[in-house]
């Protein structure tokens, strides 16, 4: 099967696949954000969003609301077109098994 | 994984694409509410418009002033409604009230309508009285489809209604209010109702 190929092991996660999800149609998003959005806990959250920095599909910009840190997500070029393929994959694979 | 986790995944995806980037804690009883306070401000403006008429009055600034606190309060107590129903809506949807999508929301909505209300404003300094209706009537419209991307698309019908009505009021200076009536009061209760049944379908 080609097409299996193609499904991406990083986004076989729910929170993973809603992190870049959100990403794909927004600038960028906050940690806070995020956490409402796909409701998890921190740790969780942090440990998802570590595994997608490490695999350069998203960066991690630290800003300094006055004392306060405001972290921020952006989807890297090379995220946003590994999670088109992704969906792509996903699609023909739905297409593939209606057939069947 | 199987056809029906496939499936899953890409209704997930779907979801907070669409949570991400859209408030749809709106709802519809603050539409129909809103258009209430407005008929009911739209009547009462009336009848200042004929005491000040029947009294012979010639103090024109005095009857702006009413009408100006009419119209100011129902803003206002619409607000106050849209509110605190907006919050009670996001509490049952697990959203909070002031996100990302709120804040994007409320920037899209205001640029607009601060423009025409201060250009409203000015237009009565001016004594241009004829000319709030249609501009506060056109000015919102914009608001509205300027909002719709950001919050339930379709509320872009409603604001291309309000607009066109606003550009139609022109043609009939002196009945404003009658516009007015129509456009803040009739068009949100219509599209209060339609929003209504839509949530109750859903």
């Amino acid at each position: 099967m080609s097409l299996i190929k193609n499904i991406n092991k990083i986004f076989d996660n729910r929170v993973r696949l809603g992190i870049m999800s959100a990403l794909m149609v927004n600038e960028s998003i906050d940690f806070n954000t995020l956490k409402e959005l796909l409701d998890v806990t921190d740790g969780n959250l942090a440990s998802h969003i570590k595994a997608l920095e490490k695999s350069e599909y998203i960066t991690i910009k630290k800003q300094f609301i006055g004392k306060k840190t405001n972290t921020k997500y952006n989807a890297t070029k090379l995220g946003k077109l590994a999670f088109k393929k992704h969906i792509e994959a996903l699609e023909k694979l739905i297409h593939q098994q209606k057939k069947n | 994984m199987k056809e029906k986790d496939y499936l899953k995944d890409l209704n997930e995806i779907k979801r907070i694409m669409h949570q991400s980037t859209r408030f749809v804690s709106l709802s519809g009883i603050t539409g129909v509410l809103v258009g209430i306070y407005a008929l009911i401000g739209a009547f009462l403006a009336r009848q200042s418009i004929i005491n000040h008429f029947n009294n012979q009055s010639n103090d024109i600034d005095s009857l702006i002033l009413t009408l100006l606190v009419i119209a100011l309060s129902v803003a206002l107590i619409s607000v106050i409604t849209a509110y605190i129903l907006t919050k009670r809506k996001a509490k049952s949807n697990n959203q909070s009230l002031w996100n990302a999508t709120v804040k994007r929301l409320l920037f899209h909505f205001m640029v607009p309508l601060l423009a025409g209300g201060i250009l409203s404003l000015e237009l009565l300094q001016m004594g241009f009285y004829g000319l709030v209706a249609p501009i506060t009537l056109i000015f919102y419209g914009i608001a509205l489809v300027n909002a719709s991307n950001f919050t339930f698309s379709n509320i872009k019908y409603l604001g291309l209604a309000e607009i066109v009505l606003g550009l139609i009021a022109i043609n009939y200076i002196g009945y404003g209010l009658y516009f007015w009536a129509i456009g803040f009061g009739i068009f949100h209760i219509i599209y209060g109702t339609f929003m209504y049944f839509n949530e109750r379908k859903s």
